[in-house]
């Protein structure tokens, strides 16, 4: 891409995003086509991080493990459902991974975890996340029990209107009242210290772009 | 009797035999000496009662002579009659070898009497033989063995008979009952002290007491009356969160001759507590008043009515007195032997441990021994060992045990005391001040709160789950009530503590996060405090203090605040190097440290001067704390700031650093600056400027610059010749030192005496400032700056620095983006334009253009001295060409605006002097 049409690029995008500034969707424009690879620009093609190279960074970098919840931030990313991220996705989910509000983090998040996109995470829902979150106690007679029981416990905690499922509200509710309930069906935005790392290794002087 | 005999006395369980026997123990002993003084007494005491005939004989294998019997019985060869006879001529006492039978208390003291040495042999072959004798004694009616209040059906109906005999049987059944009640009482106390008043006993205790209430000048009182109805399966009535305390049911009782008193029945005893509250019937648990030992012997105390009453029911109370004042036979020397001998040196270590912990109970007055350990100790191994512990203390002493009971079990609690005073030696000065209650764990048989088990299911998933799980767990248990101590002990308790500081070890953040919220709520609670210390929470919490979290530092350090409210975690928090970690960089943790309480021990801390590192951690604490202001009044109040002065001598260079750090946060304050000098702090100080640890130095300067500001003091340190000294320093290599050094000259110039002739006296003196100019740090290019400007208020030595060529490196330093650097310059270019042709000299090195650049600053000190700059600049023609081009009108314009009138001033000044100039021009050209 010739020099020209990068900075026009920049400069959309950092008007568009109010938490970057411009070197730092500069810096990160730069990582994407690192990232993508050195693919010549055809028309009709679109150039973007597919599934599977996505859920390598985010495994990668920000340390994420669960298949699941990688496969939902993945469609967190991509807003347009063509199945790739391309970088103004990229630099628009990067924003909210890195600098977003509680208010974007918590809309991000339950999105995330509203599987079928009905609006509710419900019971169903919670304990297809939560699956894998014990260890499994051979002694147990039924393995699922303890993962049912703590699908009570967890609308116990959050579902306010007692209606059985959680809407946003109750989501937001929660998470107001105890913010370490912001992810509470699985990590879904990167850990502090990913973050920092990411941070301190992407978001450098210009000058020092060829490192990356 | 009955009730003491099957629940406390020990029998063997011999199967293969049809009696039981009784198993030859202290206790069974015990018992049985209570019993004996208790017949043999009988006949003095109730000389009516004694010669009631039994329903059913007392009957047993006796291993008396015939012989033996003298005036009295009718004695053959193998039978012994007694005189006394019954109504139908039997006589009371009927022995045939080996049987023998009796129907009389008067008979049985005789008995007694008569077998002398083998009084004890004959009782316990009696009871052996009568499991029952209260129902032989007073017919089946009154099996106490069946069910305790079919007594009070009894006595119910009885007290409506006018039948004499029955009133006397009643009262040998009543005799009998506090006989009962007194053994229990006396064999729970010998048999430890796990055990004091229990439900049951409380229970008889009231209900006898209402039977005998009501109006009437004969009843003992008006009423008596629980305050709640309902009884837990335990026989308690207490709310649960009371009978972790050992409380069993509050009582409201009304006596004849005094107020109602709302009265606590705890497993400690009796006591008054505050009462109800009036609002809501609230009960007021405090306690007020002794701790008696059981209700009989309150009341006794309160109402003199009662007491009155109650001896002509029953003279059982000068009895039991009699009892207890009865010398008591030393303990048989074999069985002071049996005792000591299971106490060999092997396991002495860990009787010694055991008296530490049976001994803090003592002192607490708390008599429940933490026998119930559920979680970690071997119960049965400790159990035993404290039982050897308690009966080697009282078969160690016999020589007080003659001492009497009632008052003795206070003494018996002192002398622990003492026993422990002397083993735990190093922690006897602080047991005031940290009161450790002991641990008081859930009894296993009691009723556990709903909360246990609701916690310790969530404890499942803090144990087994990934860091989802946890945190919804952690969330959940959050919701819990967790300033109740139900709820606080059942965390421990569930062994959830444990989890909770394994938690801090991991790396999770958010689960770090959610223990320590819970451990931070539970940690008020004292027991927690110790248990968290004792878990090994304190490093790990210390450790947290260096995470880059700001949430997780603000938690661990709070976390450590509550628990650090006992002197043991303030030692580990020490031993791990807390101090320093803790205290403080950040305001907001400074603020806490205060709100916390910490300052005072802090404080308090720095009269203890023998271990340096240590000293060194705290006055660094002091040093970091007194950053805040608060903090630092708290100080004053605490007389630390005295204190300090007084370390400034003899300390190692770790002490000193804090020490003068902290006086130099201290002095920013006129009181304070004036409490230094008092103490004489300036001349250790000014002493201390010939150092050469560079950041003692830095400190030092810093501090005597900041004493500086006081004219008395400045007095006191030129006649120490401290500016000398300050001055020299500037030739230090370290550029903190050299920057600190200035600033510390700027007050001492200001408030000197005759400053100029001062600082002329210096030799050489002015061109080393002056060629600090060249530094290329900030700091010092500042700091010079500022002692330029104020040794540029004499004229003569501004006559030498402009000779030392301080113009063109004043305005060598102009293009800065340093708003503290910018200050001072303008300020020194400022005051420097006061001489010779100053003004025209910065306008030719080209100052004046970056001048006014200043103006855009966003810091509103560099607008007043950059305008007072422009303003002596001003008065230069091309100088005011200069700035007009640079737009400084526009600029100085809206600094006229400024509420700052010194700023107001000079901007108005400068923009008239451009506005003259250009008048002039106009003026010339059409002229």
């Amino acid at each position: 891409m010739n020099r020209k049409k990068l900075q026009k690029l920049t400069d959309t995008l950092a008007k568009n995003c109010k938490h970057f500034n411009t070197l730092e969707v500069k810096c990160l424009i730069h990582l994407f086509y690192n990232l993508v690879g050195d693919v010549t620009e055809r028309q009709s093609v679109v150039i973007g991080l597919d599934r599977n190279a996505f859920r390598n960074i985010l495994h990668v970098t920000f340390g994420m493990t669960d298949d699941m919840i990688m496969d939902r931030v993945f469609r967190g990313f991509d807003k347009d459902n063509d199945g790739c991220v391309n970088v103004s996705e990229w630099i628009y989910g990067l924003s909210l991974f890195l600098r977003g509000t509680l208010e974007e983090k918590m809309k991000y998040c339950f999105e995330v975890f509203d599987l079928n996109g009905d609006g509710f995470i419900s019971k169903e829902e919670m304990f297809h996340m939560l699956k894998n979150s014990l260890l499994k106690q051979p002694s147990e007679e039924d393995p699922d029990a303890g993962i049912k029981a703590l699908v009570e416990i967890t609308l116990k905690k959050m579902d306010h209107d007692h209606d059985g499922k959680l809407s946003f509200s109750d989501y937001e509710r929660s998470v107001r009242e105890e913010t370490l309930l912001l992810e509470a069906f699985g990590p879904c935005l990167p850990d502090p210290k990913s973050q920092m790392e990411f941070e301190s290794h992407i978001f450098k002087d210009p000058n020092e772009f060829n490192d990356i | 009797m009955g009730v003491v005999l099957t629940r406390s006395a020990q029998w063997t369980t011999a199967a293969g035999y049809g009696s039981g026997t009784l198993e030859i123990t202290p206790l069974n002993e015990a018992i049985l000496k209570e019993i004996i003084l208790f017949v043999e007494n009988f006949i003095y005491k109730h000389p009516q009662e004694a010669k009631y005939v039994f329903v059913e004989p007392l009957e047993w294998k006796t291993n008396l002579d015939p012989s033996a019997f003298e005036s009295g019985y009718v004695v053959s060869a193998t039978t012994v009659k007694s005189e006394e006879v019954d109504k139908n001529g039997q006589p009371l006492l009927f022995l045939s070898v080996p049987q023998i039978k009796i129907r009389s208390f008067g008979q049985l003291s005789c008995l007694l009497f008569v077998s002398k040495d083998a009084k004890l042999k004959e009782a316990q072959a009696c009871i052996e033989a009568n499991r029952n004798p209260v129902a032989k004694i007073l017919g089946m009616d009154y099996n106490t063995m069946k069910a305790d209040t079919s007594v009070l059906n009894i006595l119910d109906k009885i007290t409506k008979d006018d039948d004499p005999e029955i009133e006397i049987k009643m009262k040998i059944a009543m005799l009998l009952e506090e006989l009962d009640l007194h053994l229990l009482n006396y064999s729970l106390k010998h048999t430890s002290l796990e055990i004091h008043l229990n439900p049951l006993t409380v229970k008889k205790d009231i209900e006898l007491l209402k039977r005998f209430s009501g109006k009437g000048e004969q009843t003992v009182l008006e009423s008596i009356e629980y305050t709640s109805d309902y009884e837990f399966s335990n026989g308690c009535r207490a709310p649960p969160w009371r009978q972790l305390h050992g409380e069993i049911c509050y009582v409201l009782v009304k006596p004849h001759d005094v107020e109602t008193l709302c009265i606590t029945c705890s497993a400690e005893g009796v006591f008054l507590n505050g009462g109800k509250t009036d609002a809501e019937g609230e009960i007021n648990y405090e306690r007020i008043g002794a701790i008696y030992k059981d209700l009989v012997t309150f009341l006794k105390e309160k109402s003199a009515k009662f007491s009155e009453n109650m001896s002509k029911q029953t003279r059982f109370s000068e009895e039991q007195q009699k009892v207890k004042d009865q010398p008591k036979e030393a303990p048989k020397k074999e069985d002071a032997d049996a005792l000591h001998k299971p106490i060999t040196s092997s396991n002495k270590s860990k009787l010694e441990k055991n008296k530490i912990n049976f001994g803090k109970n003592q002192m607490t007055k708390r008599l429940e021994p933490s026998l119930n350990w559920k979680t970690t100790v071997d119960v049965k191994d400790r159990k035993i060992s404290l039982r050897d512990t308690q009966e080697e203390k009282h078969g160690g002493r016999p020589d007080k045990s003659t001492l009497s009971v009632s008052p003795g079990r206070a003494q018996l609690a002192h002398k622990n005391a003492d026993k422990v005073e002397e083993i735990m030696s190093e922690s006897s000065s602080e047991s005031e001040e940290d009161e450790e209650p002991p641990d008081h764990r859930q009894e296993a048989n009691a009723d556990l709160p709903s909360e246990y088990w609701k916690i310790q299911k969530l404890m499942k998933y803090l144990k087994g789950g990934n860091q989802t799980a946890t945190v919804i767990a952690l969330c959940s248990m959050k919701d819990f009530n967790l300033a109740q101590e139900t709820c606080q002990l059942a965390i421990r308790d569930v062994g959830c503590l444990e989890v909770l500081i394994n938690l801090l070890d991991t790396d999770e953040v958010k689960c770090k996060i959610g223990s320590l919220k819970i451990l931070k709520e539970i940690s008020h609670n004292p027991q927690i405090r110790r248990n968290i210390v004792d878990l090994g929470g304190l490093p790990v919490m210390v450790n947290i203090l260096d995470s880059p979290h700001k949430i997780l530092k603000c938690l661990a350090a709070e976390t450590i605040a509550n628990v650090a409210k006992f002197r043991r975690a303030r030692q580990a928090v020490r031993h791990h190097g807390g101090i320093t970690k803790l205290c403080a960089d950040d305001k907001e943790t400074r603020d806490l440290v205060r709100l916390h309480g910490g300052l005072k021990p802090l404080a308090s801390l720095l009269n203890n001067t023998d271990n340096k590192e240590r000293l060194a951690a705290v006055t660094g604490a002091i040093w970091k704390c007194s950053i805040s202001k608060e903090n630092v009044t708290k100080f004053r109040e605490y007389n630390a700031i005295e204190t300090l002065v007084g370390l400034l001598t003899d300390q190692p260079e770790e002490v000193l650093v804090n020490v003068v750090g902290a006086l130099g946060e201290c002095c920013q304050e006129y009181e304070n600056r004036v409490i230094v000098r008092r103490c004489g702090g300036i001349q250790p100080l000014v002493n201390l400027l010939v150092g050469i640890n560079q950041a003692l130095l830095v400190n030092v300067t810093k501090t005597v610059g900041a004493c500086a500001v006081e004219r008395e003091s400045m007095m006191i340190i030129d006649s120490l010749d401290g500016v000398r000294l300050l001055w020299s320093l500037l030739k230090n290599p370290h550029p903190d030192v050299k920057a600190s050094a200035a600033w510390a000259l700027c007050p001492c110039i200001q408030n000197a005496k005759d400053a100029g002739e001062m600082v002329c006296s210096f030799v050489g003196g002015l061109e080393l400032v002056v060629n600090l100019l060249k530094s290329d740090n900030k700091e010092v290019l500042a700091s010079v700056c500022a002692a330029i400007t104020n040794i540029a208020k004499d004229q003569e030595n501004l006559a030498v620095i402009t000779d030392h060529g301080v113009v063109p490196l004043l305005s060598k330093l102009a293009n800065t983006n340093n708003d503290k650097l910018r200050r001072h310059l303008a300020e020194a270019i400022s005051h420097c334009c006061m001489w010779g042709r100053n003004r025209v000299a910065f306008g030719e090195h080209k100052a004046v253009a970056p001048l006014v650049r200043y103006l855009k600053s966003n810091d509103a000190s560099v607008h007043r001295a950059t305008a007072q700059a422009l303003y002596q600049l001003s008065e230069d023609a091309d100088n005011c060409i200069t700035m007009h081009e640079n737009g400084a009108v526009k600029l100085l314009l809206d600094m006229v605006g400024s509420p700052d009138q010194d700023l107001q001033e000079a901007a108005a000044g400068c923009i008239s002097n451009i506005r003259r100039l250009a008048l002039a021009t106009e003026k010339a050209r059409y002229t």
